[in-house]
């Protein structure tokens, strides 16, 4: 016996959430399919049933949620878009980058190691962190554009830009949480 | 099983018993229980009606421990025996307890377990032995009241908590013998009171400041869903911090020595405790000290005073707050209102910084000692199934990054903080010699980038590995975080499908065997022994997973099973049911349990599979071929 959620995850996130397979996403319908698919399979609606629907419940809203986190998030979206039109990449050998764009991550990265310099160190770090997140704001935009015109090569280094700003921001993070742990 | 609502919402509400069900709050402080009657959430007292159970535990010499009130007006005279803030202890290692500072009374046994024990005149005790009997005291309160068994309890525990003290929470409860449905985050709990009685929409703001820990959680209330949008806070921040920077003063001010004895230093803790509450009605407080070889000293605090000396522990706050809104991707003008949660945010100077902080006035009509407990008890009623056509639906996220250890001490997150849960990653690994049978993988729990800074859970040994030559294996390694935010680690090798066997060695939680233990020693004093109690385990699962396949082949046998199928279910159904009715052995109840769900496993995957289906609105798998 297969499982309908795997047969559905082969096969397309988008149909799962009956939508059409296209970067610019129907928010609304996006949200209320996942709400009435969690309502249907949470670990909350088998609190008494037996361990094995348990099990199979637990896996299903993991499912769910992950389909959900690919489509909602612009980047995650773009990114599994383009592997649905067969364009991947391997993220660790792949390493050619526009030169503007890898002067201003060094640029940076350098200003990162600069926190713990600052009179403020933690909200010099929420500062950096608010820069990178206005950096992610003005590429998923021209994401939208890339896709209408079916420019699938702009698409991709856009989104390996966005790869480099998500890494910087976990590093960010990173420095913020080792700052409050100093406090 | 009776749960896959395959009918339509009221239309097969079959007629059944209404279960007994209590959300418990575990405080630093206090504890509450909570239960849902005649529709409304209520805390329930104790024969002097009072409502907050003090969480403190007193051993005494052969008898039972005393747990609450009685025991807390002994703190001072008998600390050593006398656990209070055991909440600072759960999941916690040696290490971090002698980090919590000086002041803990207790005298630790050396072990080597990864728990630690503090000796009382009772013997050793764990953090989880301690609160279990918090919890034991809590249960038959509920049961008093409700008269009857209870069927379930849902837990709360902080939004902030990590996986050992989560793991810690819920082994408190299984030696306390609650069958836990859930365990819920506070701040959550907190919004599903605050949501449900307000009809709330939009996005809300709970800051939750206990005795000794912090949450701020960001929700989106919309339409009977809580979506939690983010969470931050720190556990080890609490109410508890301040009457230490107060006990501080009052040393200070008295000229005592810097490290008072365990009871001057538990008396200056309460006076410390009684200050700070006087404080919130009056602007000044006379605080007198009782000491052996002198004559009573005195001295006035006055609120301004206090203020200066708390503003850096609630400066503390403000910091996660600012992370959460930012992981939310909220500003606070976007926040309908700020729920304050737990009895610390009694402190006016709190209510000051935090409505400066989110420019607004912070809501403090809820009881802030009970909001918590109430909204488990709402919860705790829905999931024990006493409100089958509720479409109130909970999700929540994991509030810390889980990571592994990888080459030079650093750690690859693999689930983000605020990831909804339950949610599941798949990592590959490979070997790197050949013919290795065997693999460590170390897992991480927090946001820093190195093996050290980070909070370690658990190694995991792979063992069984097949013979291959390096780097060919592929083993998929899935951790999978359910719905009450606890880890599961599972290995498969992908090129021989052979399941690698896991041997887990947690890093601060108790083994299996030792809760065994701890729940054989337990029985001692106890009328039942472990056997009966095993018996009845079994006796209520075999009873659930009857009533709910039934339930089930009422509804949809002719659907769901072919007539093979249906003998052979029926077969194990009637064997289970002969069983359960004739023998007293929990071991052959549990066989004929598994028999049972081995032979309805097909159907029981069809019918969950048709539920998604119908919530796709009746699209066929074939679509998706």
């Amino acid at each position: 016996m297969s499982n309908v959620m795997d047969l559905i995850l082969s096969s397309n996130y988008f149909k799962l959430f009956e939508l059409p397979v296209d970067f610019n996403i129907d928010e609304p319908q996006l949200t209320a399919r996942y709400r009435q698919m969690q309502l249907a399979v949470h670990p909350d609606r088998f609190v008494n049933a037996t361990d094995q629907e348990r099990r199979l419940s637990v896996q299903h809203a993991a499912t769910i949620n992950e389909a959900y986190e690919t489509l909602r998030d612009s980047m995650l979206r773009a990114r599994y878009l383009l592997s649905l039109n067969g364009i991947s990449w391997d993220d660790e050998r792949d390493t050619v980058m526009d030169t503007e764009f890898l002067m201003q991550q060094i640029e940076m990265r350098e200003a990162l190691a600069d926190v713990t310099e600052q009179p403020d160190p933690l909200s010099a770090a929420g500062d950096m962190l608010d820069r990178v997140q206005s950096l992610i704001g003005q590429r998923t935009g021209k994401l939208s554009d890339c896709f209408t015109q079916q420019d699938m090569q702009s698409a991709r280094d856009i989104v390996r830009q966005l790869q480099f700003l998500y890494k910087l921001r976990q590093e960010a993070e990173s420095l913020e949480a080792e700052l409050e742990d100093a406090l | 099983m009776a749960l896959l609502q395959i009918s339509e919402p009221g239309e097969s509400t079959a007629p059944h018993e209404h279960r007994l069900a209590a959300g418990i709050d575990l405080g630093t402080t206090n504890s509450l229980v909570a239960t849902v009657r005649s529709g409304e959430a209520d805390t329930l007292a104790d024969a002097e009606n009072s409502h907050l159970l003090p969480s403190v535990v007193r051993y005494v010499d052969g008898a039972a421990p005393v747990v609450g009130i009685a025991a807390h007006e002994q703190s001072a005279i008998d600390p050593a025996n006398t656990i209070v803030s055991v909440k600072r202890l759960m999941g916690r290692g040696i290490v971090d307890i002698k980090h919590l500072g000086s002041q803990l009374p207790y005298e630790f046994v050396e072990t080597d377990t990864a728990v630690p024990r503090m000796r009382t005149i009772a013997g050793d005790v764990s953090a989880v032995q301690v609160s279990a009997e918090i919890l034991k005291t809590l249960k038959n309160r509920a049961e008093q009241t409700l008269g009857g068994e209870l069927d379930g309890a849902v837990i709360t525990v902080p939004a902030y908590f990590d996986d050992a003290q989560r793991q810690a929470t819920k082994d408190a409860a299984k030696l306390a013998g609650l069958n836990v449905l859930r365990l819920l985050n506070e701040p959550t709990a907190a919004a599903i009171a605050y949501g449900l009685d307000n009809d709330a929409e939009g996005v809300f703001a709970i800051y939750d400041l206990g005795g000794g820990t912090f949450d701020i959680s960001i929700l989106r209330l919309n339409k009977g869903v809580f979506e939690v949008l983010a969470t931050a806070g720190d556990s080890a921040l609490g109410g508890d911090d301040m009457d230490i920077v107060i006990a501080r003063w009052i040393i200070e001010q008295a000229g005592l020595d810097e490290n008072p004895d365990p009871g001057l230093s538990r008396q200056l803790m309460n006076l410390a405790r009684d200050a700070k509450e006087t404080l919130t009605e009056q602007q000044q407080t006379e605080i007198c000290l009782e000491l052996e070889t002198d004559k009573p000293w005195a001295t006035v605090l006055t609120r301004g005073q206090m203020n200066t000396l708390i503003d850096p522990l609630i400066s503390k706050t403000l910091s996660p707050c600012r992370r959460a809104l930012r992981d939310a991707g909220v500003k606070t003008d976007q926040i309908n209102d700020v729920v304050m949660v737990g009895g610390s945010t009694r402190v006016l100077q709190v209510r000051e910084r935090v409505k400066d902080f989110f420019a607004r006035e912070p809501l403090v009509d809820i009881d802030p000692d009970k909001v918590v407990a109430m909204g488990a008890a709402r919860q705790a009623d829905i999931l024990v199934g006493n409100k089958p056509d509720d479409e109130m639906l909970l999700l929540d996220v994991i509030p810390l990054s889980l990571g592994l250890e990888t080459m030079g001490g650093l750690v690859e997150k693999i689930i983000h903080r605020n990831t909804t849960i339950p949610v599941a990653r798949a990592q590959e690994f490979t070997t790197y010699k050949d013919g290795q049978g065997a693999m460590s993988i170390h897992v991480l729990q927090g946001e820093r980038e190195t093996v050290d800074a980070s909070r370690s859970l658990a190694r995991f040994a792979l063992r069984d590995i097949p013979p291959m030559v390096a780097g060919a294996a592929r083993i998929r390694v899935t951790f999978q975080v359910d719905a009450d935010g606890l880890l599961s680690v599972t290995a498969q090798e992908q090129t021989s499908g052979v399941q690698s066997s896991i041997e887990v060695k947690p890093s601060y939680g108790l083994t299996d065997t030792e809760i065994e233990t701890m729940l054989r020693d337990s029985m001692d004093h106890a009328q039942e022994d472990m056997e009966t109690r095993r018996l009845r385990e079994q006796q209520v699962e075999a009873d659930r997973v009857i009533e709910a396949l039934q339930a089930a082949m009422a509804e949809d046998a002719d659907v769901y099973m072919d007539p093979d199928e249906r003998e052979q279910i029926e077969q194990a159904l009637q064997a289970l049911i002969s069983m359960r009715a004739e023998t007293d052995q929990a071991g052959l109840i549990k066989k004929e349990i598994a028999k049972l769900e081995k032979a309805c496993g097909a159907y029981v995957e069809r019918r969950m599979n048709a539920s998604i289906q119908k919530a796709m609105s009746g699209h066929s798998v074939s679509e998706f071929d």
